[in-house]
């Protein structure tokens, strides 16, 4: 170990989890490449660049328009909506995960994937527009992290983490049975099967708008979690010692649970509920980089991102129909799980 | 005089768990608060720290109410070495020591090469540099609490609060901590820790504080306070206090047994 790496503490670990952070990009960039040329139609590499080029440039490719669109209206949009849900998602379970000090938690601990439901569900039982379906999913996972929040901080003198898990766990079953209500009331014929179909989350019907509309919101939550990158690590330590080393660890948090809810809320908003992703890709991410968040977070966004975009491609492609990505992010994300915790080398990392 | 405490009250909301309690703190001093387990001791500590707002009386860091220090502020003057701190995820033993100085950068600064400097420097102090890049979570509980004592040292504060530093440490690592926690006493730091073997008073002790239920029943340096009368009163058994030469101190052990007097 030379001085200047025993200075900032990188020694033999530090240069192989250096060594694997490369692993992220890498990864990211063969999964983009791949699910751009999947799909039932076949786009040579040389037009998938003619076209990208003449969008860019405003110059006509002199391409047949169905190419144009495949690749401009369709598998663009995919995989830009899918790096920003997959994105977002391990993101916030990053925080979630370091926050709570749990490496088994998910982005919706507090209610958020349940409070976006019940929106989306009161959308499509009230038969409104999409764009209002989408508001509502997101208003609605916002109220309910607000909601567990106010009544974990009403009580006083506990472990104010374990109170807003509890807190979160309740509400959520408050709001599950709201959505079970309204299935109930649902017309079984239109509305039940979107209803369905929503609460197992999809990229199929995702527009460019709808990529764009949550960019602000994604980037907004983005930003304190960069900035923060660092007190983010005292906060995955125990309130007190993180009191006493001198961080205000209330408004931290607050600060911190608001930015998740928020990329998570317009993530699902417009895919619907797409579970596993958050807990598992923080959970390999810190596998490859270590604890630390300013490494943790961009490791983090680069495989929710790669993950999403890839299973995404997988669901138009593996069937005839496209298979909801709830059911596949949970098929491939379970058992991937399971091997990592059989495997146990690595334990709670 | 430091940090002082009169007539303090302290507990949770609406739970008084002690009261009465006069303390002075001073540099280059050691406070040794000893007492059986549920007096308070704890409690008492989280009040010092300004973690809980004393329910009575006054407490003072340099003059002024510790309630009305911001956190940072207050971390810059008194650092706390927890008995085991929290490792839910591995960072290394430099990354822990380096968090100290969390009240001292900007709140969305990173460590600066000076940081880091000052974390190196209180490992290489303790003669921890060859634990450097190792996980917090992988190393023994001895090497945790000198990374804990690093930490505090990296805080650069004046006052440091050990919360039963030799707690669950075998016996090499109890010196180790107790022979750490005398050079820095020399160093001039002031000192405020708990212990459940009355004998460490004599091994660091300038003063101590006996506590039971909530009071601090006796007050004095070591010889004075830590006696057979007193330590029967605060724990309910007999225990021996006696000069060991070996040693060059006094030692307390129970009496157990045919050598129990009653």
């Amino acid at each position: 170990m030379s001085k200047g790496e025993a200075l900032s503490g990188i020694g033999k670990q530090g240069r192989a989890a250096r060594l694997r952070g490369v692993v992220p990009p890498v990864l990211l960039l063969i999964v983009v490449v791949l699910a751009l040329f999947a799909g039932k139609y076949d786009v040579s590499p040389s037009d998938m660049a003619l076209v990208v080029w003449s969008r860019l440039t405003g110059t006509p490719s002199g391409l047949d328009s169905t190419v144009e669109t495949v690749v401009w209206n369709v598998r663009l949009p995919r995989v830009l909506a899918g790096l920003l849900v997959g994105a977002s998602l391990a993101a916030a379970g990053a925080v979630y995960q370091g926050l709570f000090r749990n490496p088994l938690v998910s982005p919706d601990i507090l209610g958020v994937s349940a409070g976006a439901s019940l929106g989306a569900v009161g959308g499509i039982f009230f038969s409104l527009p999409v764009l209002a379906i989408q508001s509502m999913a997101f208003a609605g996972g916002l109220v309910a992290v607000a909601l567990v929040y106010l009544v974990g901080s009403a009580v006083r003198g506990r472990d104010p983490i374990l109170v807003l898990v509890l807190a979160g766990v309740a509400i959520g079953a408050l709001l599950g049975a709201c959505i079970s209500l309204l299935k109930v009331l649902a017309d079984p014929y239109n509305q039940l099967p979107a209803i369905t179909f929503w609460l197992l989350g999809s990229l199929a019907s995702i527009t460019r708008a709808d990529a764009f509309s949550i960019l602000p919101a994604v980037l907004l939550g983005l930003a304190p979690m960069v900035l923060l990158r660092w007190r983010m690590n005292l906060m995955t330590l125990d309130e007190e010692e993180a009191r006493a080393l001198g961080m205000e660890t209330g408004r931290l948090r607050l600060l911190l649970v608001a930015a998740a809810t928020l990329m998570t809320a317009a993530a699902v908003s417009v895919s619907g509920i797409i579970g596993w992703v958050g807990l598992v890709m923080p959970h390999i991410a810190r596998g490859l980089v270590g604890p630390d968040f300013g490494r943790l977070l961009p490791a983090s966004l680069m495989l929710g991102g790669g993950y999403l975009v890839g299973v995404d491609a997988l669901a138009r492609t593996v069937a005839q129909i496209e298979v909801p990505l709830g059911i596949l992010t949970a098929v491939i994300g379970a058992p991937f799980f399971l091997w990592l915790l059989a495997s146990g080398r690595r334990g709670w990392q | 005089m430091m940090m002082t405490a009169r007539d303090l009250a302290f507990g949770y909301r609406g739970t008084l768990v002690g009261e009465g309690v006069t303390l002075a703190v001073e540099a280059a001093r050691v406070l040794c608060l000893m007492g059986p387990n549920g007096c308070g001791k704890t409690t008492l500590f989280r009040t010092l720290l300004g973690l809980l707002p004393p329910l009575a009386g006054r407490l003072e860091l340099h003059g002024r109410p510790v309630m009305e220090f911001s956190r940072s502020e207050f971390a810059r003057h008194v650092a706390y070495v927890p008995q085991a701190g929290s490792s839910y995820f591995p960072f290394s033993v430099t990354e822990v020591v380096t968090m100290a100085r969390a009240s001292r950068i900007g709140a969305f600064a990173t460590p600066s090469a000076h940081d880091r400097e000052i974390a190196q420097g209180a490992l290489e102090r303790l003669g921890l540099q060859h634990l450097a890049s190792r996980p917090f979570t992988e190393i023994s509980g001895g090497e945790r609490q000198m990374t804990l004592i690093a930490r505090a040292l990296a805080q650069e504060a004046e006052l440091v609060v050990m919360d039963e530093p030799t707690a669950s440490l075998d016996f090499g690592n109890q010196a180790k901590v107790l022979d750490c926690i005398n050079e820095l006493r020399g160093s001039g730091l002031a000192i405020v820790l708990s212990t459940h073997d009355p004998g460490h008073a004599f091994a660091c002790a300038d003063s101590v504080a006996l506590m039971k239920r909530g009071r601090i029943i006796c007050e004095g340096t070591p010889q004075a306070a830590v006696t057979p009368e007193t330590l029967r009163n605060l724990y309910g058994v007999e225990i021996a206090v006696e000069f060991m030469r070996g040693a060059g101190r006094n030692i307390c052990a129970p009496a157990l047994g045919r050598f129990r007097k009653e």
